[in-house]
């Protein structure tokens, strides 16, 4: 596996102009020639096969949901970083792309952030004109926030639903293109192979999930927009639908994927109720700024918490981290949470909580204010808990948020099989090892509306317009067609004794405990034993009722589950392969004295790739050395 | 832990013949949000070798639009929220055990399978015109033009909408008023959407007609029965725009 990151030369701000110029475009009347599939349509999907649509190319987008709308991408709530620095508090792209390369603990690559941080402004901009209503002050012009990671105001906002007033824009932005005929949408279809012939993207296989029909789709290029894959946790704040399949799909054909232990684990989520708990709820980060998190200094204490003094009580982050405090960075909160719980001081039936408590803040401030700034979030965890966080502390526990693995990229965002693209989530290539606050909507949107329009066209104009689609008789789609149908088939056919949700809680228990907030050598090893023992299981004794010819639920979550069920143990591999803790991948084994994460930059600076190399092969893994001309290593301190 | 007699809607295919099928469903917490009372059935049914229940969720977070269940007759419920964001304790509280769970029911949105409806009528409503003309690009920036802050916050509150169509589904006309005059205003009240509000306004009402959505005759249902409380005082915003653009000066 050639892995050439085709980084442009030139000083770094000067890399992505330079580039745009050195690109071939495709004259305005042969863009219409080329067509182009697109698999998604949340942030990333969207606005790319809006702008596709625009500049008169023929496009083809495919969801699994039944509007575009509804993509996952709806459910972020905080903000969207951008470096126009109206507040005047001295930001600029390159504060935002060197706050992002630290936030990311440095194993990003410098180049495709730097042209994220450039993008940023003109996001906004075209957001705007589409429309979207972000905040606005007294004298109408547009308010920013704080988040995470950065200490500047660089964050715009629409209340507490930015990702979906910003998804509404791009879905609307593909709207207008459906009615002009340049996009066509297929909704209720999922992608269940790429189909790949001489390394060179083809087309792909689709399921019609209404009547089950098995479809070969040709294109000259195709674009996986298709998220993130935390729901191989099972529980996680990912919406039910988001899988790995097509990603791992794509690995399985040949492309690379990179780095697949990086997950994000965000410390404030409502935490689980019981078994019967189908997904995790995120409280927004913005609630540590006022409330204080605690836990009982003695093990086992059940005492209600307000028969708990002060004294009595251990404010752990305060305690560990005087400066930062509550205001700790996600990745370290979240495994301070685990570690008082490991110790048996977790809070609520489970013993798996801790306290974010707003009683001084109420006193300080009044329940007016603290109303006004977290009503909404006290409403949402009122419903949910049935408790009154006015009351008692709310009680919070770390929940899987966010991937920064993904299939590997190079600057134009094509991974190692030529003419496949792959924007936003489903990528690996900005966030690193950890993803700052407000910055998933920014990487999407910069993905779709303004890089991969650009740098297709390039390998477009490259085949000619003379160029001919391979016809979808032929052998490479023929053969995957097949082998779809097969395995939808097989498993109609199994008809064992356990349901679809029994493995995947199953799986989700053994990457939690092992591939989880922390990570052991020995916990990897045992997970890479357990997961292929429960992958066998499951291709005999699964059972999925009904039929392959119309609307099947449990046949759906039974392929998304397969592949969950061989893909964990690959993000296993690669986290037991990479011998330090960096951002969200914490090893036991390397931490400092303090037990804080501690990088390995001589022998790991660098994206870790992995090949697939059949079904019962250990996959290899090769490495994109990771060059920091522009940001020095150091070490991250928040005490 | 309380039982539940449900009654749910079975139909096998769009042009099939639908029927409530009853069941009983033991073991319900509290703490469990009403999707997760409907996964419970159909973990039941798929050990039992049966086929489990279509319903289309996907965030479960209140905020993706896809719950489309009318309870009780009421669609989303007895709260004011989604289906996914509604808990079996408010069953539990109000000593109610019998559950009668349909699809969301209107002429424009054809039953697909058992609860899972076709809602991309609503999609072709914005197609028609829900959105600003404006290619990717070089805008203008984003501070160009100041936009007042009551307008904005009006606009907001219309753009809420998350398109899930319970107005349609509780309204006796099963008229999607709600849902085009949350759009309709929510441009309207910007400068970006002035530009096209005449065209838009006559479009989006034209192909709310021609997808079979009914006539507004104010009740008030939609209101009701909408989990982001948008307001009717849009409905009064698409009218007059309505009228504007066809009376109105043409510049």
């Amino acid at each position: 596996m050639k892995l050439d990151a085709n980084i442009p030369e030139g000083p770094i701000q000067d890399k992505w102009a330079n580039h745009k110029m050195a690109m071939k475009l495709v004259n305005p009347a042969n863009k219409r020639k080329y067509k182009v599939i697109i698999i998604g349509s949340g942030l990333a999907g969207a606005s790319a096969a809006a702008t596709m649509g625009e500049l008169g190319y023929n496009v083809d987008c495919y969801c699994f949901q039944d509007s575009p709308r509804r993509a996952h991408s709806i459910a972020a709530q905080g903000g969207i970083n951008a470096a126009k620095n109206y507040p005047g508090d001295g930001d600029s792209i390159y504060r935002l792309f060197y706050d992002t390369v630290k936030g990311g603990d440095f194993r990003s690559r410098e180049a495709n952030v730097y042209r994220l941080a450039e993008i940023s402004n003109q996001i906004i901009d075209h957001c705007v004109a589409q429309g979207v209503p972000f905040a606005r002050d007294y004298g109408g012009l547009l308010g920013n926030r704080s988040f995470g990671g950065a200490q500047v105001s660089r964050t715009f906002y629409a209340r507490g639903q930015t990702g979906q007033q910003l998804l509404i824009g791009a879905y609307q932005a593909l709207s207008r293109q459906i009615a002009a005929g340049s996009v066509r949408m297929h909704t209720r279809s999922e992608m269940l192979d790429v189909v790949v012939a001489d390394n060179v993207a083809k087309g792909v296989i689709v399921r019609n999930l209404v009547t089950g029909q098995v479809e070969s789709h040709a294109a000259d290029a195709v674009v996986l927009a298709t998220g993130g894959y935390g729901n191989v946790f099972y529980l996680s704040t990912n919406a039910m639908g988001c899988n790995v399949t097509a990603a791992y799909r794509a690995y399985k054909k040949g492309a690379g994927f990179a780095n697949p232990c990086y997950t994000q684990i965000h410390p404030t989520c409502i935490p689980v109720s019981g078994d019967h708990q189908s997904k995790l709820t995120l409280m927004s980060e913005s609630l540590r700024n006022d409330g204080r998190v605690w836990v009982p200094q003695e093990l086992g204490d059940k005492r209600k918490p307000a028969e708990i003094p002060e004294d009595e009580r251990d404010y752990y982050l305060e305690r560990k981290y005087p400066s930062f405090g509550n205001l700790a960075p996600r990745d370290i909160a979240s495994r301070s949470a685990k570690e008082v719980c490991d110790e048996g001081r977790g809070v609520g039936n489970t013993g798996l909580g801790v306290y974010l408590d707003f009683r001084d803040a109420i006193n300080r401030l009044g329940e007016g204010t603290i109303s006004a700034r977290y009503g909404n979030l006290f409403d949402m965890y009122e419903r949910i808990t049935a408790e009154n966080p006015y009351k008692n502390p709310m009680r919070i526990y770390p929940a899987v948020h966010y991937t920064m693995g993904g299939l590997w990229v190079d600057y134009n965002l094509m991974s190692t099989i030529k003419g496949l693209y792959v924007i936003g989530e489903a990528n690996f290539s900005d966030h690193g090892a950890n993803r700052l606050g407000a910055s998933a909507l920014m990487q999407g949107l910069a993905d779709g509306y303004f890089v991969l329009p650009q740098t297709i066209a390039d390998y477009l104009a490259s085949l000619g317009s003379n160029h001919e689609r391979m016809p979808i008789e032929e052998q490479p789609f023929v053969e995957a067609e097949e082998a779809v149908k097969t395995r939808v088939n097989t498993l109609l056919e199994i008809n064992g004794k356990r349901t679809v949700d029994s493995f995947h809680k199953e799986l989700g228990r053994i990457m939690w405990e092992n591939c989880g907030m922390s990570r052991t050598k020995s916990g990897l090893e045992s997970a890479i034993e357990e997961i292929p023992r429960l992958r066998r299981e499951f291709w005999s004794d699964v059972k999925v009722n009904g039929a392959s010819d119309t609307l099947n639920i449990s046949l759906e979550k039974a392929g998304r589950v397969a592949d969950f069920l061989e893909f964990g143990e690959l993000m296993c591999r690669d986290a037991l392969a990479r011998e330090e803790s960096a951002g969200g991948h914490f090893r036991s084994e390397h931490q400092t004295s303090e037990g804080e994460a501690l990088r390995n930059d001589d022998d790991f600076c660098h994206a870790a790739v992995w090949e697939y190399t059949g079904d019962d092969e250990t996959p290899v893994r090769h490495r994109e050395e990771l060059e920091f001309q522009n940001v020095k290593l150091a070490t991250r301190s928040y005490k | 832990m309380a039982t539940y007699k449900v009654k749910i809607w079975r139909q096998s295919g769009p042009n099939a013949n639908g029927h409530m099928e009853r069941h009983i469903v033991k073991g319900i917490d509290g703490d469990m949000s009403f999707l997760e009372m409907l996964d419970h059935l159909n973990e039941d049914l798929e050990e039992q070798g049966k086929e489990p229940v279509a319903f289309d969720h996907d965030c479960r977070e209140g905020i993706c639009g896809a719950c489309s269940l009318v309870i009780n007759g009421q669609s989303h419920g007895p709260e004011t929220t989604t289906t996914c964001q509604l808990h079996m304790r408010s069953f539990e509280a109000n000593n109610i055990s019998e559950i009668d769970i349909e699809p969301f029911r209107a002429r424009a949105f054809p039953i697909i399978k058992d609860c899972v409806v076709d809602r991309s009528g609503f999609d072709r409503i914005i197609q028609s015109g829900g959105f600003v003309s404006v290619n990717t690009g070089n805008a203008p920036d984003a501070n160009a033009n100041a936009v007042p802050k009551t307008d904005a916050d009006t606009a907001f509150d219309a753009a809420a909408c998350i398109g899930c169509g319970a107005c349609v589904a509780a309204c006796k006309n099963a008229s999607a008023m709600l849902f085009v005059s949350a759009k309709v205003s929510h441009l309207a009240h910007l400068p970006q959407g002035d530009a096209e509000r005449r065209e838009r306004v006559q479009s989006m009402v034209n192909t709310m007609d021609e997808q079979g959505f009914g006539s507004c005759t104010n009740y008030g249902e939609c209101e009701a029965a909408c989990p982001k409380s948008i307001s009717t005082d849009n409905i009064a915003t698409l009218n007059r725009e309505f009228i504007r653009s066809k009376i109105g000066p043409t510049t």
